[in-house]
């Protein structure tokens, strides 16, 4: 097992042991942060109910990396704003450090919201307009009394700004965010959830807007939260080298309509992909390297199109498109998430024999 | 020949010649920025050419101008962008008056715009574009509406859309995908020699982005037609483009073959993007970061525009813009090319060493 605990002292190197130990999740020394249980969540609409998320398990530890990954409308969102409490699961649980958040008080229920922050994927829609940087970063801080006066407001916020680096922070402290750019507010953003002192954040595509470049300074941001002051994430991306490169100590979790269809540490997940769902993003992915762009394997998936949340097939809801997909089960039961190759996994073919 | 700004003659085998291209903006009644400064280059037909660079630094700008596409604020101060007619004739696309620009446009080269969703017009079913196109680019005989549907159904089965299905709907009834694949077959419905895409890929899902790569490799071999597509995504660039030209800051600052580009770039900016978007496949690479943005277009550095974030950059970047060098002369536009006053030294560049 890798031990998950993190030293500052020494900060661990960059080259990581290959896959190793026998569970997805390999921390489970130390007591999760953020459980979800069975949370599902179905939305009525006129079309009909739709299961954009149907019964997730998910624990986010303490400086430990949680990844969602899965294309556009398998239920990413949907399962962070639950995670969040933003959204009451119609079924299932959320809970933070064991306490089931439906039953929390107003005093617990507060706590939590300043424990588990939640960051927008949109840089331009999640910040006031006009509200000055320091106004949307020590908001919180004036608001739960958690600093005294204007002076000590400015000063946390510019440490907090420091943090993110946006440095100095004396010159970020009375922008708008229209006088920014989307890396600095997303930092911004980031800042902000930081002046709770959360346990968690949960990181919705927050890197996905940005350019290349802010993308990397942005992550390590992130990372030095993780591993210096134990912030535990649930980050959501559809890129699967930021997921690589931000959870690569920690696990991922594949989506496909609403279900969580592979979880593992991130080298086996994406090294070592099982799940025929999870070998179609990898193999889909364009590597920049000309030389390893051509020669890499493709798989053809047996149709293009995703099927509608509201008309799912019967059994396997990948079957319609499975490369490895063999009548008989495949398209009557629907394959439970199980243990296998090191993993959890759901699809009959690959969990067989 | 080669890419030289420098070089006034053009290329006589080249499909399109672009010679010390400036594109601005008029910002207010006397005030404009430039937002391309003098580019040249040459593209050949059949090639395929990626753009890169990070958002503002005049990819799309070019694109929109090489078709002469800007909005009305757009113009083309200076320069040259000859183009081959499919009669064989060299025209200056620059030059272009209203009804030969119009009948150049779909017909000789076409673009496909970025965000798939506005180039449609919402309230037409796909049809009505097809048809549209087509009766635009008539001339004087009036095609039988069902000749045309004929034709635009083999086209959506070019990009392997049922015909039956999308040619019926309107815009918003396509996912994403459809969408942009129906719109790479209306681009490609007057058979044009050059097809300019903007981001084709950005904001599609993975598995949909790799269909539509599939596709227009597909198409390229089939058609033959001559490419450039404007792109952040360097694997898109690495897989799709057989060269490319990495823009910063308004001015191409390294051209080259793909395998120039990748593996061994000349040009600081060109390697540090690569070096922030490791490969997915094998063992953690770390990512390097680029801190800072390119510089605004008001206010460029005197010297190399890269000069204020560049790990190399020497005092003399400061002071002297560099020009774009001919570093390994080769034909067909196809030069390895970089405007970095350190392409050729060895302490950055040493042999052996990957780009
Ligand atoms: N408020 C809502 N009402 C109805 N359907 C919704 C609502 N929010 C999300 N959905 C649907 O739920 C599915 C999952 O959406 P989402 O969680 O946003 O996915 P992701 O973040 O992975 O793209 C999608 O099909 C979406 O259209
Ligand atoms: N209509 C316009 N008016 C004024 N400036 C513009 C306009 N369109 C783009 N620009 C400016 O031109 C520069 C290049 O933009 P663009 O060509 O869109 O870059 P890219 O496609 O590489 O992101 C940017 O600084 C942008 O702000
Ligand atoms: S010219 Fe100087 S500053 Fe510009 S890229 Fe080359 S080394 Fe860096
Ligand atoms: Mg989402
Ligand atoms: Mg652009």
């Amino acid at each position: 097992m890798i031990d998950r605990t993190f030293d500052t002292a020494h900060p661990e190197p960059v080259t990581v042991p290959g896959p190793q130990g026998d569970s997805p999740g390999h921390g489970e020394t130390t007591e999760p942060v953020l459980t979800l249980k069975g949370a599902q969540q179905i939305f009525r609409t006129p079309r009909g109910d739709v299961p954009a998320v149907a019964g997730v398990d998910l624990e986010v530890r303490a400086g430990q990396v949680l990844c969602l990954v899965g294309e556009s409308g398998c239920g990413k969102t949907t399962t962070a704003r639950m995670a969040a409490a933003l959204a009451d699961p119609t079924a299932g649980s959320v809970l933070f450090r064991g306490k089931d958040v439906a039953s929390m008080d107003r005093k617990e229920r507060a706590a939590f919201r300043r424990s588990v922050q939640y960051i927008h994927q949109d840089p331009y829609a999640s910040l006031n307009p006009v509200r000055t940087v320091y106004s949307t970063v020590s908001a919180g801080l004036r608001r739960h009394g958690m600093v005294k006066n204007h002076a000590e407001a400015r000063r946390v916020t510019a440490e907090l700004l420091e943090r993110v680096d946006l440095t100095p922070a004396e010159d970020h402290l009375d922008k708008y965010p229209h006088q920014m750019s989307g890396g600095q507010r997303q930092r911004v953003a980031v800042a902000r959830a930081l002046a709770m002192n959360p346990e968690v954040i949960i990181a919705d595509e927050s890197t996905s807007m940005l350019d290349v470049s802010i993308r990397v300074s942005l992550l390590n941001t992130l990372g030095r939260l993780r591993d210096e002051l134990g912030v535990g994430f649930l980050f959501i991306t559809h890129d699967l080298a930021v997921a690589k490169y931000f959870a690569w100590r920690g696990e991922i979790a594949v989506m496909y309509l609403g279900k969580v269809v592979e979880q593992g540490t991130t080298p086996r997940v994406v090294n070592d992909p099982r799940h025929p769902y999870t070998e179609a993003l990898v193999s889909a992915v364009s590597e920049p390297d000309p030389d390893l762009a051509h020669r890499k394997d493709r798989i053809r998936l047996r149709e293009a199109d995703i099927p509608d949340l509201t008309d799912l097939p019967p059994g396997c809801d990948f079957h319609p498109r499975c490369p490895l997909y063999a009548e008989g089960d495949c398209d009557s039961v629907r394959p439970p998430l199980v243990r296998s190759h090191d993993r959890l996994l759901a699809c009959h073919v690959v969990t067989r024999g | 020949m080669n890419d030289l700004p420098t070089d006034p003659g053009t290329d006589d085998g080249a499909l399109l010649s672009v010679r010390g291209v400036d594109v601005g903006y008029r910002t207010g009644r006397r005030t404009h920025v430039t937002a391309v400064h003098d580019v040249s280059f040459d593209l050949h037909p059949g090639q395929s050419m990626a753009l890169v660079g990070e958002s503002g630094c005049g990819k799309t700008t070019l694109g929109l101008g090489l078709l002469r596409l800007l909005p009305r604020t757009g113009v083309i101060p200076s320069g040259e962008i000859l183009f081959r007619r499919k009669d064989g004739t060299r025209v200056d696309v620059r030059t272009l008056q209203k009804e030969n620009l119009r009948r150049f446009r779909w017909s000789e080269a076409a673009m496909v715009f970025q965000g798939a969703m506005n180039a449609f017009n919402p309230v037409l079913r796909i049809e009505d574009h097809f048809v549209d196109t087509f009766r635009a680019h008539e001339n004087g005989r009036r095609r039988p509406r069902r000749e045309i549907l004929e034709q635009s159904a083999e086209l959506l089965e070019m990009v392997r859309l049922d015909p039956a299905r999308v040619l019926n709907a309107f815009p918003h009834e396509l996912s994403g995908g459809m969408r942009q694949r129906s719109l790479i077959a209306l681009a490609l419905a007057l058979r044009p020699q050059l097809l300019i895409l903007d981001e084709p890929t950005t904001a599609l899902d993975l598995l949909t982005q790799r269909s539509i790569v599939e596709r227009l490799a597909e198409l390229r071999e089939q058609l033959r037609f001559s490419m450039v597509f404007i792109t952040h995504d360097l694997g898109l660039a690495a897989e799709l483009a057989d060269r490319v030209g990495t823009m910063y800051a308004g001015r191409l600052i390294e051209t080259g073959t793909t395998r120039d580009i990748f593996h061994r770039s000349r040009h600081p900016y060109t390697s540090a993007l690569i070096d922030s978007v490791p490969p997915v496949a094998g063992d953690l690479h770390v990512p390097e970061s680029l801190p800072g943005g390119p510089p605004s277009l008001h206010a460029l550095p005197p010297g190399c525009s890269f000069a204020p974030r560049c790990a190399h950059a020497l005092t003399d970047c400061d002071l002297t813009r560099p020009t774009l060098d001919v570093l390994v002369p080769r034909g067909e536009g196809l030069s390895h090319a970089a405007a970095c006053l350190r392409s050729t030294d060895a302490e950055i560049h040493a042999e052996g060493v990957p780009r």
